[in-house]
């Protein structure tokens, strides 16, 4: 099965999330120089919860289409409970198959949603 | 040369009939007959080498040493005991970074290599350098992947160690897609005896020059002789050790016309087994040096207080070696010379040109290939950027097609920065490819903009 399912594709071209925030509560940036990959985010806090979320990427379709898709899913969620975010978490978000080269990519916006939130 | 019937020779094919395997820069595809000499030696011989008087291990050490006296003629040897078998490339530029390179370099001292270096040839003597306080410099390329020597194009052609890197003009990134058409003939050609470029990086104080023969990424073809040649008239004390692993699988390499003093290479990048690689070294040059391992093997006599070691090749040789991947490398050179070095390279080059040819008709300036412009100064290997799709996906695209291409930096980082970028997607070809394959790659490629948009 290809990695590159609808869905994927549909958040790399058209990524939800994307772009900056104006006085953001935290930012957090994270970059994979084997691959040249970088993802950065910046968040609004209020009251424990994820107010608003936004993240830039530079890399490929995989780790922006999970950037995009994460940060959907983080929106509105509070912080404790994102931290129990792991690896098989994000696979079952992506619904798709990744070896063990790929899921690095996919894994890139989970570290930076960690840094973020500790 | 027949490269579809050719593949008949080379059993992988049995198990994925239509693999499109374009990633021999990494390593080649292996022949059945050298497959079926690595069992040939664990079925009918296997014991160990320079050790047994028993008639089975006279038979291996006969076929280990058969190698040695094969690969020295391959590569014109002077004499067998020059050609040293070790692990690898890595492994024999390793071995003179250290027997040599700590025996030598001093405070004060240089050591000259490339941009362009595969890192086996570049970190082990930017840390020779730094351990022992010598000033490491590094041979710039120009954008269409030549070694920044001898055109007057950049006001300063090397970089120091401790110099920071050229950020790119978009005035270069033009230039650099405009490398991309073939049909411009190369602005670079040696005068025959201007030194002047090379004069300003070598001095008397330079004590080695580390140089790829061809690049693993540009696929530039260095005029080796001449670089040597020139160097030395300006050094003569000066050793050059030349990394010749995407050389030797692929063109006619002569180690005493070039004029070197080292030469490496590996097995597994020309049709032999992993595991094994070669030193070809001057005979005076590794009497002098230190051992690299110490123990069994390497030595002549053994004393409480001291060891007396054995000459060259056997001093640099410790421990039990790959004995199948040795005798079974001499498999591969017997394929490669029954093609004839000559054939294989223009087969190569043919290949290149096609595919110069279609990726530029099909994609024009989406596709910018690095390194020379034109067939004559690559060997077969074409490293890309492809519009804005990142090499991972590239790679993986293609994958889906059973197209093998390489994503990332291909261990060439500080290649990679000289021109901007991250990772670039890579294509090679060898023996067995064809121009179907070229055109699977193309084909490729559009699924690729089809699935990206
Ligand atoms: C130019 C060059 N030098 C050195 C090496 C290292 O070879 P090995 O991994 O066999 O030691 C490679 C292999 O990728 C190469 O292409």
């Amino acid at each position: 099965m290809s990695i590159y399912q609808e869905i994927i594709l549909e958040h790399y071209k058209n990524p939800h999330n994307f772009g900056t925030i104006k006085n953001p509560s935290k930012r957090s940036s994270i970059f994979n120089p084997l691959c040249g990959d970088k993802i950065e985010l910046e968040a609004i806090f209020k009251k424990g919860k994820v107010e608003k979320i936004k993240f830039r990427a530079q890399g490929c379709a995989i780790s922006q289409a999970s950037a995009s898709i994460l940060t959907d899913h983080v929106l509105g969620r509070i912080k404790e409970d994102l931290k129990k975010l792991d690896k098989d978490f994000m696979i079952k978000l992506l619904g798709i198959e990744l070896g063990p080269n790929r899921i690095k990519c996919a894994l890139l916006p989970l570290e930076a949603l960690h840094k973020l939130i500790t | 040369m027949d490269s579809v019937s050719l593949k008949s020779d080379f059993p992988i094919f049995k198990y994925h009939p239509d693999l499109v395997y374009l990633d021999s820069t990494a390593t080649s595809l292996k022949p059945k007959s050298v497959i079926d000499k690595v069992s040939e030696y664990y079925e009918q011989y296997s014991a160990n080498v320079f050790r047994g008087v028993y008639e089975i291990s006279e038979k291996a050490t006969e076929e280990y040493e058969q190698t040695r006296k094969i690969l020295g003629n391959f590569i014109n040897s002077k004499k067998t005991e020059e050609i040293i078998l070790t692990r690898s490339t890595t492994e024999s530029i390793n071995l003179v970074a250290y027997s040599l390179g700590r025996k030598i370099i001093n405070e004060g001292d240089e050591i000259v290599t490339t941009v362009m270096e595969h890192h086996s040839n570049f970190v082990p003597w930017q840390q020779l350098a730094l351990e022992n306080g010598a000033t490491f410099k590094v041979i710039d390329v120009t954008d269409d992947g030549f070694l920044d020597l001898f055109l007057p194009r950049h006001p300063e052609p090397i970089r120091q160690a401790q110099g920071k890197l050229r950020e790119e003009s978009s005035d270069q990134r033009e230039r650099k897609n405009a490398s991309l058409d073939s049909s411009v003939s190369a602005s670079w050609r040696i005068p025959q005896n201007d030194i002047s470029g090379l004069d300003k990086i070598i001095t008397k104080k330079t004590k080695f020059l580390a140089i790829a023969y061809v690049s693993n990424v540009l696929g530039t073809i260095n005029p080796i002789k001449k670089i040597v040649k020139m160097a030395k008239s300006i050094n003569p004390k000066l050793i050059v050790i030349v990394d010749a692993a995407q050389a030797v699988p692929h063109l006619k390499v002569d180690v005493q016309d070039l004029g070197c003093d080292f030469l490496t290479f590996s097995s597994h990048k020309m049709l032999g087994p992993t595991g094994v690689g070669a030193l070809w070294g001057r005979y005076e040059l590794l009497s002098e040096m230190f051992p690299f391992n110490f123990g069994g093997e390497m030595i002549q006599e053994v004393y409480v207080d001291k060891t007396v070691f054995k000459p060259p090749p056997h001093k640099f040789e410790a421990g039990t070696p790959d004995i199948a991947g040795v005798i079974a490398l001499k498999e591969a050179i017997i394929y490669l010379q029954k093609i004839g070095m000559d054939k294989v390279r223009s087969h190569e080059r043919e290949l290149l040109l096609q595919a110069f040819k279609r990726l530029k008709s099909s994609f024009g300036e989406k596709i910018q290939i690095l390194g020379p412009p034109n067939k004559e100064d690559k060997g077969g290997i074409i490293a890309f950027k492809f519009g804005n799709y990142h090499p991972h996906d590239v790679a993986q695209i293609l994958d889906e097609e059973q197209i093998c291409v390489r994503a990332g930096h291909h261990c060439a980082m500080p290649l990679h920065q000289r021109f901007g970028i991250n990772a670039s997607v890579r294509a090679s070809f060898y023996i067995y490819n064809t121009e179907e394959d070229v055109d699977k790659l193309v084909r490729g490629l559009k699924k690729v903009e089809d699935t990206l948009g």
